[in-house]
C-alpha cells in the first residue's frame, strides 16, 4: 500500500519548503519530496541570501509583485522560525552620470512598486551610509528595506516548521515517474512511490523534466551559473549595507555582501551554462569578481578568500516566474523559473500556490493545532558569557567547541544531526561547522565521529552530501600494499 | 563562572606550550596549560614519522615519541587543562586573563600575571589558493588527510595527487603509498622542491612517483567525489594550453603552506607582523602587549619542532624576567633587509646573546647572511645552500650586539 | 656500472656517484662530504634500506591506532610484507613507546616498537 497525500510538493529548495509549510496551517496531508538526501541541497544552496529592496524588477511582472509583498513578509517569519535576517539596507553605488540616469529610473520603479523608505543619495550621502565605498561614487540609490538571511538556514527552519506541522518529508525521492490513476497521481523514484491528489512542481532546475514526467507543459529551465567569494569574518571589506553596482541588462551584477553571520560575500556572476550540474568555478571570474568588488569597495583583499562556490540558477526565457495551474493535466502546479527574486518571494509565492490550489478546488480548512512557532536553537556564538556557562551546566556538550573558527560546540552538531541533517554538509549548512577560515580542516573529523556516534552509519559511509561523494575510501588494512616501499614495479 | 587564579597561563599543549610550561614551572611560577583537544603533543601526535629531535633531545625520534619525551618532562604541579578552548583573552578589573571553555567545568575566568600563546597554525586550504572546479568530496589538506590516516586509521582515497612538495606534501605521498593508495603524482608551482632532498628521495623516488616542478592544479573535476584533476605549467595557468595534462584520481591533497592560528591575539589588539603572520614580539618574545607572550608556530612558521622548542624555552625565560620585573636592555629594531622575508624576534636586547630565526626569500648556493649595523657588518656567516622552505638561525654574542646598541640592525642574505 | 643518488643520511643531501662492478664487489662512492655517505651508497647498491613507521590496530584504549616504527632500517623489498602484517595485527592497551610489537621480522633483526603511550580506557 502506498502512502496517499492530499498534496504532493516536489522539491524542498526555498520554493517548496515555504508552500509546504504554507500548506501545514491546513488540514492536509503534504508531502514534501526532495531527490537529494537534504533538503535545501540545490538552488537554493547557493543563494547569495539577499531580500531585495522592491526596485529591480517592474510590478508588471509577477516576479516584481511578489519580491515587494515576500519582503514584507519577513519580519513575522524571522519571529516564528529564528533564522539570520537583518535589514541592512541596500545601496546602488553609481560611478558615473550615466549610471547615476540609470539609477534614478530603479528609484522611480521602487516608487511605483511602494518599495518602503526608497531613497536617492548624492555622493557625500553614500559615502556616509557606507564610508567603505570608493570614493569616486557620484550618488546611488538607499533601499532600507532591503536586507539579508542564511538562505539554507532559512530553509531548514520552513521545513521543520512544516514537519512540526505534519508534513512528511521524503528525501532521495527523484521523481521518475508518474501515472493517474482514477483522481490520484502515482509518483515514483525508482522502486519507491506515493500517491497524490494535488501536485505542486517546485523542482527548480528540473521543473522542466518532472513537468514533462507528468505530462504537464513543456519548457525549458536554462541554467544561469553564479560563482561567489566567502571572505573571513575578519575581512576589512565588510560593508553594513548590500552594496550592488548599476545593473546590467542580464543581471543585477556582482554584489560586496555582508552576510546575516558576518562574513563578506563578493558575487555572484551570471553566465549561461548548458549543464544544470555545473557548479565549477574559474579563474577568469575569479578575477572578474575582485575587479568588480574593488571598484565599489577598494578594501577588498585576495587574502580574506576562505571559499568559493558556484550556484545555478534556474530561469525561464521571458525571466519572469511561471507559477500556473497546469492547462494540460488536472490538478497539477507550477512554480518554475524561480531564480532572484525567488528567496525573497519565496513566501508570497507560497501563498499564490495556496490560492491556486484552492481555486482549483482543494479545500483549505484551517487546523486549529497549527503551530508557526519553531523552537530557537541554541547557538553559543549568539549568546553571552553567563548563558552559556547556564547551558554547559545543563548539557556539557556546549562547553566543548568542535569547530574554532565559527564557534560551534558538540552539542550543536549533535541537535543538527539528531534534526535529520546525517552529512558533512548537511552539519555545515545548519551549524556553520566547516565554514569557517579552517574550512574544516580541524573538526572534520570530529564531526564525522559524532554523526557515526549519533546515527550508527559507519565512518566510512558517512558523504559530504550523498550519492558518492563518501569522505573516505576505506580503512588502513582494506587496500593492499604489496609493491608498496620498494618502488620496483 | 569560576575563577582561577595562577601565575602564567599557556594557550596550548603542542610542543611550545609544553615547552614553556615545563621551563617555567621548572622555575617555580604556578603555571596552567589549556589545551582544546583531549590529548597533549598537539600535532606531533599525527607525524608518526621520524626526523624530529636531532637538536633538541640529540637522537630521532618520530613526533609521538618526541611529545612523549615532553610530557615526561611536564611536573605533577603543572595544571593540565584539556578539553578546554581558550573563547577570547581579557584585559579588566581582574587583570591579564581569558575565558575558557570546557565541558567538565564550564566557563572559567583565567586571571593571570603573564600568558603565553602557543595557539600554533593551521593549514591554507583549496579557498585560500582558489583552484577552480567543482566542488566535490575528496579535496583534504595535507594535515586532515595526515590525522584520518595516522590517528584514525582511515585512508582518504585510494588514487592520489597532492599539492605542494613541501615536506608535510612528501610525508604523506609516502604515508598513502604505504597504506596502498596509489599516488600519481606531486605538484609543485615552484621550479624546485620546497621539501628536503632525502624527503625526494625517500617520499618520491623510492616509490616512483613523479614531481611535475613549475606545474598548478587548474581544475578539479567531479560532481560527488573527485574524479580527476587538470594540470598545468605556471605558465598557461590561465589557460588550458598544450602542456597541460588530466589525472585520473579521487583524491586531491594540498600541501600549500601554513598560517599562524592568531584570531585570539588579533581580537585582543595584539600588533601583528604581516609577513609572518604572527604578533610583532620584541627581544624577550612579548607581543605588542605587556605580559603577552608568543612562542612557537603562532609566532612564526618553524620547519623544525626543535627550533619551536628552543624559542619556547627562550620565551620562558622572557616571561621569568617579565614577571621578576627585570626590564631587558633595549637595544633596537632589526629589520629585513635584502632578499630576507622576515627576522623575528624585531628586537634585539644588548645585555644578552640573541637568537634569530629568519625566512631567505631566495634560492641560492653558497650565500652569506650578514647582519649590519648602518654600513658595519656585525655578524656574518657563510650558508652553503638557501631556500624559501629552509628557515635560517642566527645566535649573536652579546658582544657584538653591546658594540651597536641604539642602532637598527638590517639582516640581509646574499 | 655506474648510478647518481643523493644521499638521505643527513639534511644536507649530498649528490653521490657510486661505480660498481657486476659482482658488486668493488664500489667505489664520490661526492660525500662525510663516511655516512660512503656505508649509504653502498648499502644502496647491495641492499638498500629504509626506517618503517605505520600504526597497527589498538583495542581497550583511548587510541584506535597505535603508532609504531622499526628499531632500525629495514631491506626494502621487505617493506611492503612487514607493512601487510602490521596492518593485521592488533596490540591491547596499556602501552608505552618502546614496548614491542614484533620482534625478529622474517630474521632481519628488525623489531617493531611502539612509539606512543596510551592507557586502557579503564585507566580514566
Amino acid at each position: 500500500m502506498q502512502d496517499s497525500f492530499d498534496v504532493a510538493v516536489i522539491g524542498a529548495g526555498v520554493t517548496g519548503a515555504a508552500i509546504a509549510r504554507r500548506l501545514s496551517e491546513y488540514k492536509l496531508d503534504v508531502a514534501l519530496l526532495e531527490k537529494e538526501c537534504d533538503v535545501s541541497f540545490g538552488v537554493s544552496k547557493a543563494n547569495s541570501g539577499i531580500i531585495h529592496g522592491g526596485f529591480h524588477h517592474s510590478g508588471s511582472t509577477l516576479k516584481g509583485r511578489l519580491e515587494i509583498r515576500g519582503n514584507r513578509m519577513f519580519d513575522q517569519l524571522e519571529n516564528e522560525l529564528h533564522f539570520p535576517f537583518r535589514r541592512c539596507g541596500i545601496l546602488i553605488a553609481a560611478f558615473s552620470t550615466e549610471e547615476m540616469k540609470q539609477v534614478e529610473s530603479l528609484y522611480a520603479q521602487g516608487v511605483a512598486n511602494q518599495a518602503i523608505g526608497i531613497e536617492l543619495c548624492n555622493s557625500d550621502r553614500m559615502l556616509a551610509l557606507e564610508p567603505k565605498l570608493n570614493h569616486d561614487v557620484v550618488g546611488g540609490l538607499h533601499a532600507p528595506s532591503g536586507g539579508i538571511i542564511e538562505p539554507y538556514r532559512f530553509v531548514f527552519a520552513l521545513v521543520e516548521s512544516a514537519l512540526k506541522n505534519g508534513v512528511r518529508l521524503i528525501t532521495e525521492f527523484e521523481v521518475d515517474r508518474a501515472g493517474r490513476t482514477g483522481d490520484l497521481y502515482d509518483i515514483y523514484a525508482g522502486d519507491r512511490g506515493i500517491k497524490a491528489r494535488y501536485v505542486v512542481n517546485a523542482a527548480g532546475l528540473f521543473a522542466d523534466k518532472v513537468s514533462k514526467l507528468f505530462g504537464a507543459e513543456e519548457y525549458t529551465i536554462i541554467p544561469r551559473k553564479g560563482e561567489e567569494y566567502l571572505m573571513d569574518r575578519e575581512a576589512a571589506a565588510l560593508p553594513s549595507r548590500v552594496i550592488f553596482p548599476v545593473p546590467s541588462r542580464v543581471s543585477k551584477g556582482m554584489l560586496v555582501i555582508p552576510t546575516a553571520e558576518g562574513t563578506t560575500m563578493l558575487g555572484p556572476t551570471a553566465e549561461q551554462t548548458g549543464d544544470k550540474t555545473d557548479v565549477s568555478t574559474s579563474e577568469e571570474n575569479f578575477e572578474r569578481i575582485f575587479y568588480s568588488a574593488r571598484r565599489l569597495i577598494p578594501s577588498v583583499s585576495e587574502r580574506d578568500i576562505i571559499t568559493s562556490f558556484a550556484g545555478v540558477r534556474p530561469t525561464l526565457p521571458e525571466n519572469d516566474f511561471f507559477i500556473a495551474v497546469s492547462e494540460r493535466r488536472p490538478h497539477f502546479i507550477q512554480a518554475a523559473g524561480i531564480q532572484s527574486p525567488g528567496l525573497t518571494a519565496s513566501p508570497a509565492i507560497a501563498d499564490y500556490v495556496k490560492d491556486l490550489l484552492k481555486r482549483d478546488g482543494l479545500v483549505l480548512e484551517e487546523d486549529p493545532h497549527y503551530d508557526p512557532e519553531i523552537e530557537p536553537v541554541q547557538r553559543i556564538r549568539n549568546l553571552d558569557i553567563e548563558a552559556i556557562d547556564r547551558l554547559i551546566e545543563r548539557d556539557p556538550g556546549y562547553g566543548e567547541i568542535i569547530c574554532r573558527c565559527e564557534s560551534v560546540s558538540r552539542a550543536e552538531i549533535i541537535d543538527a544531526v539528531r534534526k535529520g541533517h546525517t552529512t558533512l554538509d548537511g552539519v555545515k549548512f545548519y551549524t556553520r561547522a566547516q565554514m569557517g577560515r579552517c574550512q574544516g580542516g580541524f573538526c572534520t573529523f570530529r564531526i564525522l565521529k559524532i554523526i557515526s556516534e549519533e546515527t550508527g552509519i559507519p565512518i566510512d559511509r558517512i558523504t559530504k552530501r550523498g550519492r558518492g561523494s563518501y569522505i573516505v575510501g576505506g580503512r588502513i588494512g582494506d587496500f593492499d600494499v604489496a609493491g608498496a616501499g620498494t618502488g620496483r614495479v | 563562572m569560576k575563577i582561577r587564579r595562577i601565575d602564567v597561563l599557556v594557550i596550548g599543549a603542542g610542543a611550545s606550550g609544553l615547552t614553556s610550561a615545563i621551563k617555567l614551572a621548572e622555575m617555580g611560577y604556578e603555571v596552567s596549560v589549556v589545551e582544546r583537544e583531549n590529548t597533549l603533543g598537539g600535532i606531533l601526535n599525527q607525524c608518526i614519522h621520524s626526523g624530529f629531535g636531532l637538536h633538541y633531545f640529540n637522537e630521532e625520534l618520530t613526533g609521538p615519541e618526541f611529545a612523549d619525551r615532553l610530557i615526561g618532562l611536564l611536573p605533577d604541579a603543572l595544571y593540565l587543562a584539556p578539553n578546554a578552548t581558550v573563547d577570547r583573552l581579557i584585559d579588566d578589573e581582574n587583570g591579564l586573563g581569558a575565558l575558557v571553555f570546557s565541558p567538565e567545568s564550564g566557563i572559567t575566568r583565567y586571571s593571570s600575571r603573564a600568558i603565553v600563546l602557543a595557539m600554533g597554525c593551521r593549514e591554507r586550504n583549496r579557498g585560500n589558493i582558489h583552484i577552480p572546479g567543482s566542488r566535490p568530496s575528496g579535496v583534504y589538506t595535507a594535515g586532515l588527510a595526515q590525522r584520518l590516516v595516522n590517528i584514525e586509521g582511515y585512508i582518504p582515497g585510494k588514487d592520489v595527487v597532492i599539492v605542494g612538495s613541501g615536506d608535510i606534501g612528501l610525508i604523506m605521498a609516502r604515508r598513502m603509498s604505504w597504506v596502498g593508495a596509489k599516488v600519481h603524482c606531486v605538484v609543485e608551482i615552484q621550479p624546485y622542491p620546497s621539501g628536503l632532498t632525502r624527503n625526494i628521495v625517500q617520499c618520491l623516488n623510492d616509490f616512483n612517483i613523479p614531481l611535475h616542478l613549475s606545474h598548478v592544479v587548474t581544475k578539479i573535476n567531479g560532481n560527488d567525489r573527485v574524479q580527476s584533476v587538470e594540470i598545468s605549467p605556471v605558465s598557461r595557468e590561465k589557460e588550458r594550453g598544450p602542456g597541460s595534462f588530466t589525472v585520473e584520481c579521487d583524491t586531491l591533497l594540498l600541501s600549500v603552506g601554513l598560517v599562524p592560528e592568531n584570531e585570539l591575539t588579533r581580537k585582543f589588539g595584539i600588533a601583528m607582523n604581516h609577513e609572518t603572520s604572527g604578533p610583532k614580539v620584541d627581544s624577550r618574545l612579548m607581543t605588542s602587549k605587556p605580559g603577552v607572550f608568543a612562542c612557537g608556530n603562532v609566532l612564526h612558521v618553524h620547519d623544525l619542532v626543535d627550533y619551536a622548542c628552543e624559542e619556547a624555552e627562550r620565551c620562558a625565560k622572557g616571561v621569568d624576567e617579565f614577571l621578576r620585573g627585570v626590564a631587558p636592555e633595549t637595544g633596537g629594531p632589526v629589520v629585513s633587509g635584502a632578499n630576507v622575508r622576515y627576522v623575528v624576534p624585531g628586537a634585539y636586547n644588548p645585555g644578552s646573546d640573541n637568537r634569530f630565526y629568519l625566512r631567505p626569500m631566495i634560492v641560492k648556493n653558497k650565500s652569506r647572511l650578514s647582519v649590519r649595523a648602518g654600513e658595519v657588518e656585525i655578524y656574518g656567516k657563510n650558508l652553503p645552500h638557501v631556500q624559501p622552505s629552509e628557515m635560517v638561525e642566527a645566535t649573536l654574542s652579546k658582544d657584538a650586539l653591546k658594540a651597536c646598541s641604539g642602532q637598527t640592525l638590517e639582516v640581509r642574505i646574499e | 656500472m655506474k648510478r647518481n643518488m643523493t644521499c638521505i643520511a643527513c639534511p644536507l643531501g649530498c649528490s653521490l656517484t657510486v661505480e660498481y662492478s657486476e659482482g658488486l664487489d668493488d664500489v667505489t662512492v664520490t661526492g660525500n662530504r662525510c663516511a655516512k655517505g660512503e656505508v649509504y651508497a653502498r648499502e644502496e647498491i647491495l641492499a638498500p634500506k629504509r626506517t618503517v613507521t605505520a600504526t597497527v590496530s589498538l583495542t581497550a584504549g583511548e587510541l584506535s591506532r597505535l603508532p609504531v616504527r622499526t628499531d632500525r632500517a629495514l631491506e626494502k623489498e621487505l617493506i611492503a610484507d612487514l607493512l601487510t602484517e602490521l596492518y593485521r595485527i592488533e596490540v591491547s592497551a596499556p602501552v608505552a613507546p618502546g614496548d614491542r610489537v614484533l620482534t625478529d621480522f622474517r630474521g632481519t633483526g628488525v623489531n617493531v616498537i611502539a612509539t606512543r603511550r596510551c592507557g586502557s580506557r579503564s585507566d580514566e
